[in-house]
């Protein structure tokens, strides 16, 4: 392995082309947030000079942030790539789910629909084993069966770099190319490759209220209820998800260079600082998981 | 400095858990609220202190019935070095995760509880360890506060595990006295450890030199995926992607691609970041060839005069991973070894290890999970194989049950019989 950054880098390439070289019809999860820009990057670096050999999905809940929606297809636009999008709203409107105040738990029913319906085999996403503990449990290729579900007593060992890619007819896999990155790689790496972002991980004042020990911010799907005070602060936020459950901390750090001095000396984890829908119970996300969640 | 990944096994009373906590803890990567957290449940549950394990244990059953079912990864970084843990539960049931840790990591830590010694576990420990080749072992003598912190003690110990461990293949050993829920010599040095001379053991995890555990002698590029662009720019680009499993290729260098045999040379190493003069064993590359081969995944670039065995009938260890089914020999399963998948029967079993005593029995029945035992296979297509000793990457494969998709087994490649 080589050192730092280069040896995730060539971990995370391994990866994706072992998926490319396995699979008929990957697709890779992008959301604009920046684990998946880290992947696509890295993605489109593995294939170079030839062109990305998989579609990109994203699984919309409908309550974007608008920066982050912008940044999404002007992304995308530069590396000259299609988007398909799985949309929580369409469920909701055919009556497959029913809506709720947090959309996060309903992506699971939009993204399955649109495995089944484009018969996406492998789905590669910007999981990272260190971002919370059901997830320290995954494996880089995970197995799911007919129904998208994650078996997390019955997962296939994974030994040395060989990955058991077996599928049979309606199952796929949730492959996860940075699974051994942690924030502070992620960010470094940014850092090197000068990734631009969604404006939202920098530092800038918005309309903001407290709830549940987390700054929420104002916006036309969340708003601040009786007895929550609306007030303008300075944030950033660390991780970007669906708006009524991403929180914001408070940050003076303006670019890339002082978002890496800010994690490097962090003292709460991205998504207890940031993640409303993990603070539910001490399992909602292998809750979730099970259910065929990211 | 590279990052380390390191396997901590054992079982809850030897204090593992403890220890992963202190080692976080003591080097401040433990975060606010994963803190919070741990200390809340313990609390709930009416635990008398914090139950730092609940830290890595992540699954609902895990915290239900207070065991470790799985391999737990964990990171965290000084500013020497960034490090994953997979932490690795030490039942005697759970062989199959000990051997799943093992096989990527750099180091091992077993720990042994001062007041008992070297037991039973603690030499399956490491009988799994140099099976699995695991480069650099910390044997970690732990509750030294329990025995007084007796040098003594410490020196019977380390005598008794060597005259043990020298029937095995374990090159680099490390012994540490610690108290892990103490603190002493796992971060700090304290006075109560005064006599001993050596480091603490994250002062050795900082500075263990793996960079020499790669084989940079014998060049093997597994060719993973081709890479063809069909654009008018690059419209005569044909390159060879593919991580590099051995020895270190340059631009200029001659080679053989296997197992066709043709020759060629090397004249380009494309990476993500631009062209290479030579790519080392781990990084991701493309390899471009002078001459226009037929070259696919599966097939290995080598040099002429360095090549694996291109072999279809196989000595090997075979570590049994299958819960729900035993091995049946001249059936067919998938085999899978580096980029190249074929069919394989298991012809033969030869003896079943003993991994408590590292005695070889007859074996009783069928393989079933946790057994390890020392097989004949036979491939459809020859492996393009070295002995694992010698390549962890070129001599390891897994079967896969054809019918259920399962991960049945892991092997570990031996040199053929005499």
């Amino acid at each position: 392995m080589r050192p730092g950054i280069t040896g995730l880098e060539d971990e995370a390439i391994t990866i994706i082309r072992e998926v490319a070289a396995c699979f008929e019809r990957p697709v890779i999860l992008f959301s604009g947030g920046k684990d998946s820009v880290v992947m696509l990057h890295v993605a489109v670096r593995a294939f170079a000079p030839a062109k990305l050999p998989f579609a990109i999905m994203h699984v919309d809940t409908g309550h974007n942030f608008p920066e982050v929606i912008e940044f999404r297809d002007r992304c995308l636009a530069g590396f000259g790539l299609d988007l398909t999008v799985a949309s929580v709203q369409a469920a909701i409107d055919a009556g497959k789910v029913a809506d709720a105040p947090s959309r996060n738990p309903l992506q699971t029913v939009a993204l399955l629909d649109a495995i089944a319906e484009n018969k996406f085999d492998a789905v590669l996403g910007g999981g990272r084993r260190d971002e919370e503990r059901a997830r320290a449990k995954e494996r880089v290729f995970s197995h799911r069966d007919t129904f998208g579900q994650w078996d997390p007593k019955n997962q296939r060992p994974e030994l040395w770099n060989i990955y058991n890619t077996s599928l049979r007819p309606g199952e796929h896999f949730r492959v996860f190319p940075i699974s051994n990155w942690t924030e502070l790689d992620v960010w470094s790496y940014i850092q090197q490759h000068d990734i631009e972002l969604p404006s939202l991980y920098f530092a800038h004042r918005r309309p903001v209220f407290r709830r549940g020990g987390m700054l929420m911010a104002e916006t036309e799907f969340l708003h601040a209820e009786a007895g929550e005070e609306v007030f303008e602060e300075q944030v950033r936020f660390r991780t970007v998800g669906d708006a009524t459950c991403t929180a914001a901390v408070e940050s003076s750090a303006v670019s890339i260079a002082d978002v890496v001095a800010e994690t490097s000396i962090a003292r709460v984890t991205e998504r207890g600082a940031t993640r409303a829908d993990d603070k539910i119970s001490e399992a909602g996300m292998e809750d979730r998981k099970r259910q065929g969640y990211f | 400095m590279r990052q380390l990944r390191f396997a901590t096994i054992g079982s809850v009373d030897d204090g593992k858990s403890t220890l992963i906590g202190r080692l976080l803890y003591d080097s401040k990567s433990i975060f606010e609220d994963q803190l919070e957290h741990v200390e809340a449940v313990s609390k709930r549950r009416g635990d008398e202190y914090v139950d730092l394990s609940l830290l890595t244990d992540g699954l609902r059953a895990e915290r239900e019935q207070g065991i470790t079912i799985d391999v737990a990864h964990r990171y965290f970084a000084t500013p020497a070095r960034s490090f994953v843990i997979m932490d690795c539960p030490g039942h005697v049931q759970y062989t199959r995760n000990m051997v799943t840790g093992a096989s990527t990591a750099d180091l091992a830590i077993i720990l042994i509880d001062a007041r008992h010694g070297v037991v039973e576990q603690t030499r399956r420990h490491s009988i799994l360890t140099s099976l699995l080749g695991v480069p650099h072992l910390v044997v970690c003598v732990n509750k030294m506060d329990l025995v007084d912190y007796s040098e003594e003690r410490f020196k019977e110990i380390r005598e008794d595990f060597e005259s043990f461990a020298a029937r095995l293949n374990l090159h680099d050993v490390t012994f540490l006295p610690i108290s892990a829920l103490k603190g002493d010599n796992v971060v700090d040095r304290t006075p109560d450890l005064g006599w001993f001379e050596g480091p603490t053991l994250l002062h050795h995890l900082e500075n263990v030199y793996t960079a020499s555990d790669d084989n940079r002698i014998d060049v093997r590029f597994p060719v993973q995926y081709v890479i063809r662009p069909r654009t008018t720019e690059f419209h005569d680009y044909r390159g060879y992607a593919g991580t590099v499993a051995g020895g270190v290729l340059r631009v200029g260098d001659e080679i053989v691609v296997l197992p066709s045999g043709l020759s060629s040379t090397i004249t380009g190493i494309d990476s993500a970041d631009g062209p290479l003069t030579e790519a080392v064993p781990g990084a991701a590359v493309t390899i471009l060839l002078a001459d226009d081969l037929s070259v696919t995944r599966g097939d290995m670039i080598c040099r002429p005069h360095n090549r694996p065995r291109v072999v279809q009938d196989h000595e090997a260890m075979l570590c049994w991973l299958d819960s729900n089914a035993q091995l049946q020999t001249n059936k067919l399963y998938t085999l899978k070894h580096t980029t190249r998948s074929t069919r394989a029967k298991v012809s033969e079993v030869r003896y079943v290890l003993d991994i408590s005593e590292l005695h070889r029995k007859e074996p009783t029945g069928p393989l079933a999970m946790n057994d390890i035992a020392r097989v004949v296979i036979h491939t459809a297509e020859p492996l393009l194989r070295d002995d694992y000793e010698h390549n962890r990457v070129t001599g390891s494969f897994i079967l896969v049950d054809e019918s259920t998709g399962a991960t049945a087994a892991a092997g570990m490649l031996l040199p053929p019989r005499e």
